[in-house]
């Protein structure tokens, strides 16, 4: 079958911060940019982003990116790599300063300078005392950054496909990316894009979770079409979690909850904190209550119909104090929960944020992979920024407000190799393979032809339950390993999705299947990945090993999709001009 | 509003916050489906929202300003709280 090709010097998966910020640099270079977006690129999950963006200015306090690059190796628990880190917190201020040129609104001091708020992690003279970092446009920064980078875009002539949906990355004889295929929603025609350069800027996968603070387009793409196309996933064992979040909706109740008073219960109306943390009991640390709540659940002591979830009640503090102390909770409650605080309890789970693995890049934003001895060779004509690639800045945790920062230092960073591959390496188009849309193809003809397989949100509730008791916050040997053998078999009735709407425009049905196929790579991933490693780091918190071992696992995790199996590569200890920093315990 | 055109307005339900996500998916399920063609291009038309604004609408933390789409809004924000178990 004949697919339509059209051609560009440079094509972008993905129209968030980081697509957005790489696009701008190629089609300021006079490249001709496509960037493709399954929504309305100010539509993308960035808008999410409230908190701000790190970089520091010291506009409010002295700062310098010796003490942001400290609290970013600290927070990443010595599994970020170094050159990269230090690029990152270098940059951080140029590119900071260049947002506010593009006309982003940031908040003011009087002077004019950007404003700059505390945040939790962000500290001064290597970990010593807070320090004002956070620059922000009111609560709304991921939106005036979207909105920002989205009209230089169009000024600078960048090409959007909205409303296309990427499937597969094509590569040639060689291994190298020599374009994508993709799918426009409003005709069903599947098209190839031929490039010279392909970056994946698709964000994360949160929906693999059953918790998620993710918007459901958050399915992980970018990672699934790597897998496919025979590239690793980096460190997928590493998710970070908030404590409680609305069971079965994922939007975040405050910890100033529990600060007003609120408790939580198991089933048998036990407050089980009391056991866990007898002195801060329901104020415990997020990681101690987070993990508590996950080990009532996998003990059989979860309520509701599934037993999936624990209730945090506050109608003891009576309607005054839930109304005045904690405005917005109330609604919250009764509309992504159906309970009203005031009579009853609210069910809450561990929830999950950020996604800190992905598809393995170095700070140049170019795609690395291991060939013989090296464990990180360029895969030629591919890029990856954001929060689907790890470069790796966040390591085993990430600091806040430290990913919109990533998205513009790597977006930019990345278009910026670009420009210099297409310029020097890749003055033409290498020749499409024979077939190049032939995997794209036979998933579509699959899913036409399919019969007696199950429906696609069936598969992907089980993988979502699987992914949350399995590889939540409480882990252990037998949970993963249970864990492990789950997802695999869920990943088989994966393959035989059914959908009953096969018309072909629009079709919500076939892209949720589409989708399917990439979050059950990043679930597998995920576990096996998790599975794996015998300690505790960050974010990955073992109880059979409640120790982080630098001596065998300071190292990257490397899952390959084909084999299922594992390899790891050294973290990058030397940064780029700064002496290395040493591990040592992470207290703070 | 045809067939296609509806297929299109469900697709783009699709936000970039979960708040909203959460919302819509609930109403294109349970009532957007028994609505008149005028209603649909009011709701499409709401979609042309930011999802910052459609949030702090749905959430009641702002009033929609046009007259035109707040009753949309409205409607939304009343089919989550009969929903109360
Ligand atoms: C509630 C919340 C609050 C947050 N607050 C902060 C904060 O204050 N500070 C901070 O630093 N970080 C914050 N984060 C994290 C941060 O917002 C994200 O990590 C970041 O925005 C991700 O940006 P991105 O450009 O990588 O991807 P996204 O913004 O997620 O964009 C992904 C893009 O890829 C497109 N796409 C995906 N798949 C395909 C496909 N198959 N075909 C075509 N297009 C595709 C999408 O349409 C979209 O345009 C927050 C996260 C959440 C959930």
């Amino acid at each position: 079958m004949s697919v339509p090709v059209r051609k560009f010097d440079a094509v972008i998966v993905g129209a968030g911060g980081a697509g957005l910020r790489a696009a701008l640099q190629l089609s300021e270079a006079g490249l001709k940019t496509a960037v493709l977006s399954k929504v309305f690129p100010t539509r993308s999950h960035t808008v999410a982003a409230q908190g701000g963006i790190s970089a520091s200015l010291g506009n409010v306090q002295e700062d310098k990116w010796e003490w942001h690059m400290y609290d970013t190796v600290k927070g990443s628990d010595w599994l970020g790599d170094q050159d990269a880190i230090e690029f990152m917190c270098r940059q951080a201020p140029e590119v900071v300063v260049e947002l506010e040129h593009f006309g982003m609104p940031f908040d003011r001091l009087e002077n004019g300078k950007i404003y700059q708020r505390p945040f939790g992690g962000h500290m001064a003279d290597f970990g010593k005392t807070p320090v004002q970092r956070a620059c922000a446009a009111a609560d709304r920064t991921g939106h005036a950054m979207l909105h920002t980078l989205y009209q230089r875009n169009v000024r600078a002539n960048t090409q959007f496909f909205v409303e296309w949906m990427a499937l597969d990355l094509i590569r040639d004889a060689d291994g190298d990316v020599v374009g994508v295929t993709a799918l426009e929603m409003e005709t069903g025609e599947t098209f190839i894009l031929h490039a010279k350069a392909v970056l994946f800027a698709t964000g994360g996968a949160g929906r693999i979770y059953s918790a998620s603070t993710n918007a459901f387009i958050n399915t992980g793409d970018g990672l699934g079409m790597t897998v496919r196309a025979g590239i690793p996933l980096e460190d997928m064992e590493f998710w970070q979690f908030h404590p409680t979040g609305v069971a079965g909706a994922g939007v975040l109740i405050t910890e100033g909850v529990r600060g007003e008073g609120g408790i939580l219960l198991n089933a048998n109306g036990e407050r089980f904190m009391e056991r866990y943390a007898p002195n801060a009991k329901d104020l415990a640390s997020r990681d101690v209550v987070s993990r508590a709540m996950a080990l009532e659940i996998l003990e059989g002591r979860g309520c509701g119909k599934e037993k999936d979830h624990v209730l945090l009640k506050l109608d003891h503090l009576g309607p005054e104090i839930i109304n005045h102390r904690l405005p917005g909770i109330r609604e919250i409650a009764i509309k992504f929960a159906g309970v009203d605080p005031i009579k009853d309890p609210i069910p809450v789970v561990p929830t999950t944020h950020y996604m800190m693995g992905g598809i393995p890049a170095n700070y140049k934003g170019e795609v690395v992979a291991p060939q013989g001895d090296n464990p990180e060779v360029r895969v030629n004509g591919f890029y990856a920024a954001g929060e689907c690639a790890c470069a790796s800045v966040h390591g085993a945790n990430r600091l806040g407000t430290n990913s919109l920062l990533d998205l513009v230092v790597f977006g930019k960073s990345a278009g910026n190799s670009m420009i210099e591959y297409i310029k020097t390496e890749r003055q033409d188009w290498k020749p499409l393979p024979a077939n190049a849309a032939d995997v794209s193809l036979a998933r579509l003809a699959r899913l036409e032809n399919q019969t007696g397989g199950e429906e696609v949100a069936d598969v992907r509730n089980a993988m979502q339950k699987c992914v949350q008791l399995r590889a939540g916050v409480f882990r252990n040997d037998e949970n993963l390993a249970k864990g492990v053998a789950e997802i695999k078999a869920i990943a088989e009735r994966a393959k035989r999705t059914q959908i009953k709407d096969k018309s072909k425009v629009w079709n919500t049905a076939r892209t949720e299947a589409l989708e399917l196929d990439n979050l059950i790579e990043v679930a597998v991933a995920t576990l096996i990945s998790a599975e794996a490693r015998k300690e505790s780091r960050g974010a990955h918190a073992q109880d059979d090993y409640p120790d982080r071992h630098d001596d065998e696992w300071m190292k990257h995790t490397l899952y390959d999709g084909a084999t299922r199996s594992l390899s790891y590569k050294p973290v990058h200890t030397q940064p780029l001009s700064v002496e290395y920093i040493a591990p040592q315990k992470r207290v703070y | 509003m045809n067939e296609i055109e509806k297929k299109k307005v469900i697709w783009r339900s699709r936000r970039g916050l979960l708040e909203v996500d959460l919302q819509l998916e609930r109403f294109v399920r349970d009532v957007l489906p028994g609505l008149a063609d005028a209603e649909w291009q009011r709701y499409a038309d709401m979609l042309l929202l930011s999802d910052n604004d459609l949030m702090d609408y749905l959430n009641g933390k702002a009033q929609c300003p046009d007259p035109y789409l707040a009753p949309m809004i409205d409607r939304i924000r009343a089919h989550q709280h009969t929903d109360l178990a």
